[in-house]
């Protein structure tokens, strides 16, 4: 029963970093309807950036902030150079803009700054802590509380400020948002950057736990089934949907992993979002989307 | 009325002529005579090996994709994992049926392929675009897994790796540069013809019908998912060859991380600038992708006389063909082949303009 539990509350643990990231998705694809595969390399190249200016001796506060210009920056470009010029497009060519797109980051992020693996000290010292029996990760804990902070962070944008209303109104119709003259660049531009703000936070705390190097960036295709099953529209649905892919895997790993082989992780949660897809097609608390001719 | 009856049975009965009717230009056996005679006979093993081959194979994966993606509109992440099923079904009927000669293990590494494609394919008669990106994935991370963790597949070999079998064809060995390049010309010949063909056929015009709006194609009458499935299967048959060659023509030893998601991307990235629902443009994107590094490169040792650090020049291609992408998608979706037949029509009328 205990080792029932740990592997339970490692694996809710793990998908609270699922979930930072599928957030990421989930802002843009309300915003704009696109999916955008270079979630992940924005991930990468905000810790990389973080990590680059620790090294050279910016303290932690200000290198924050100057990571955080830099992706609003790149927000900036990207929806002048790569979405501006693609509106009104199909949402398959802009997912596959995208992919051009997490091609360039990623390329930019280890050409300036090196391919190599950096450790990066957030300054949380990992000691297990023990719940009764269960032994709890304490970084993990804490990972989870920041995400939560996050959370209750974009809430708050969303419900209580002017932008957050329109960022609503534009996700909930685009057509009647732009009529009311809401300037829908201008969302974007927002949007880009607030997803790579949450990139950024993700991409720390994942570094944090792996290193920062280039398999970072392969966070964003776990991220899909974690959106297939919370719905694509949801940020609760992105949340829960994380919690129960990294739940689901980990128990999947410790009970059927050692009955085919083992080593089950990278494709389990594809076929959790499979079995969902045929159960709900759209998700948990994902918007039933109406097919019109 | 009988009059109008007949015109309109006269025109219906030149329909079909006029599609049937081409021109059999003097540039395509022209082509075949130099890709058959000339390059083997001039071409050295460095060209046959390092260029020509990953391009052939490379254009022939990209054919299966665009069959399945750009004729039908079914987006697949997932064309490296079909790839790998052909390499080591191939692989495992050369092996374990004696005396099979080689077309006929191609073949079959084909069919199983299909046979796994149409399998995945199934969940598309529900679900469609991105939710279908997720079932290609879970096909490519399934099937690396299984290549990887059971060596029943390899052969208990102990680097987990399977390497070319008795390339051999009526007695004949193929295990030189240019008898793997005759057999993997031979291979792209024969199913681009096929391809060319079945896209013509009613089979693909109803692919097309299905990519152009799924519910007016079932409206019209055509079995969406059935043909859904059959663009699956077809398309994973011309990937398995493609995986089979790649691992035994190309680079002769091939494991399952020779068919990672990466490769993946790679064909998909050939047909989104070589052109989406066009056969040229798999060979035009395929040229593209495989000369590119090799441009890059001696364009860096050029520049920086030999002192350019290799990881720095990959860096610089991955901005490169991002930014190409993009280039592309807002300037000329329907790829490189587009571009080509621009500068032809251009060309056919120069100097002066309509």
């Amino acid at each position: 029963m205990n080792f029932f539990l740990e592997t339970l509350i490692g694996g809710l643990l793990a998908g609270t970093m699922y979930s930072l990231v599928a957030i990421g998705f989930v802002l843009i694809y309300k915003a704009s309807g696109v999916f955008n595969f270079a979630q992940g390399a924005m991930l990468l190249f905000s810790a990389l950036t973080f990590v680059s200016l620790h090294e050279q001796g910016v303290p932690f506060a200000l290198a924050l902030l100057l990571t955080l210009l830099v992706m609003i920056i790149g927000a900036l470009l990207i929806e002048r150079l790569v979405l501006r010029p693609l509106v009104n497009r199909s949402q398959i060519t802009l997912f596959m803009a995208t992919l051009g797109l997490s091609f360039i980051i990623e390329g930019l992020a280890q050409g300036l700054m090196g391919a190599q693996v950096r450790a990066l000290d957030l300054g949380i010292e990992d000691i297990p802590l023990f719940v009764g029996e269960v032994m709890i990760s304490q970084f993990d804990l804490i990972a989870a509380a920041v995400a939560a902070v996050l959370v209750a962070l974009l809430a708050l944008l969303f419900n209580r400020t002017r932008i957050g209303i329109a960022l609503r109104a534009v996700a909930d119709d685009t057509r009647a948002a732009l009529s009311i003259g809401i300037n829908l660049n201008r969302i974007w531009q927002i949007v880009w950057a607030v997803a790579g703000m949450v990139g950024l936070v993700a991409g720390l705390l994942w570094g944090a736990r792996q290193g920062v190097q280039f398999s970072l960036s392969l966070v964003v295709l776990k991220a899909l089934p974690v959106l297939i099953i919370g719905g694509f529209t949801s940020i609760g649905g992105a949340i829960v949907g994380g919690l129960i892919v990294g739940a689901a895997e980990n128990l999947a790993e410790a009970y059927i992993g050692p009955l085919i082989g083992g080593g089950i992780t990278p494709w389990f949660a594809y076929f959790l979002a499979l079995v969902f897809l045929y159960i709900r097609p759209a998700g948990l608390f994902g918007d039933r989307a109406i097919e019109r001719v | 009325m009988t009059t109008t009856t007949a015109r309109l049975t006269a025109s219906f009965d030149d329909a079909p002529l006029t599609l049937v009717r081409r021109r059999w230009p003097l540039g395509l056996a022209l082509l075949l005579l130099v890709a058959f005679v000339a390059l083997p006979l001039l071409g050295d093993d460095y060209w046959l090996n390092a260029i020509l081959i990953p391009f052939l194979v490379l254009s022939l994966a990209g054919l299966g994709l665009n069959l399945l993606t750009g004729y039908t509109g079914q987006t697949s992440v997932g064309a490296a994992g079909f790839m790998a099923v052909g390499a080591f079904a191939t692989y495992g009927l050369l092996l374990r049926v004696p005396g099979i000669p080689l077309p006929l293990a191609l073949v079959g590494g084909g069919l199983i392929a299909a046979f796994l494609g149409m399998l995945f394919g199934i969940p598309s008669a529900r679900i469609k675009g991105f939710y279908l990106m997720v079932t290609t994935l879970a096909a490519q991370f399934f099937i690396e897994w299984v290549f990887a963790k059971f060596p029943w597949f390899y052969n208990y070999a102990s680097s987990g790796t399977i390497s070319a079998p008795r390339l051999e064809l009526f007695g004949y060995s193929l295990a030189s540069p240019v008898g793997r390049y005759l057999l993997t010309l031979s291979c792209v010949v024969l199913l681009t013809w096929v391809a060319v063909n079945l896209v013509r056929s009613q089979t693909g015009r109803n692919w097309m019908a299905i990519r152009d709006m799924d519910t007016a194609a079932a409206v019209i009458g055509i079995p969406v998912d059935r043909y859904k499935r059959l663009a699956f299967a077809v398309s994973s048959f011309y990937l398995g060859i493609a995986g089979a060659l790649w691992a035994f023509a190309y680079l002769g030893t091939a494991s399952a991380g020779s068919f990672d998601i990466n490769r993946s991307f790679q064909i998909l990235f050939i047909i989104i600038i070589g052109g989406m629902g066009s056969i040229a443009g798999n060979f035009v994107g395929a040229a593209f992708i495989s000369l590119m590094p090799i441009f890059l490169n001696h364009a860096g040792q050029w520049l920086f006389g030999g002192n350019v650090d290799a990881g720095q020049l990959q860096n610089l291609q991955k901005i490169l063909f991002g930014t190409l992408i993009i280039v592309f998608l807002i300037k000329e979706p329907e790829g490189l082949v587009r571009l080509v037949g621009n500068l032809r029509d251009r060309l056919r009328t120069w100097p002066l303009r309509f």
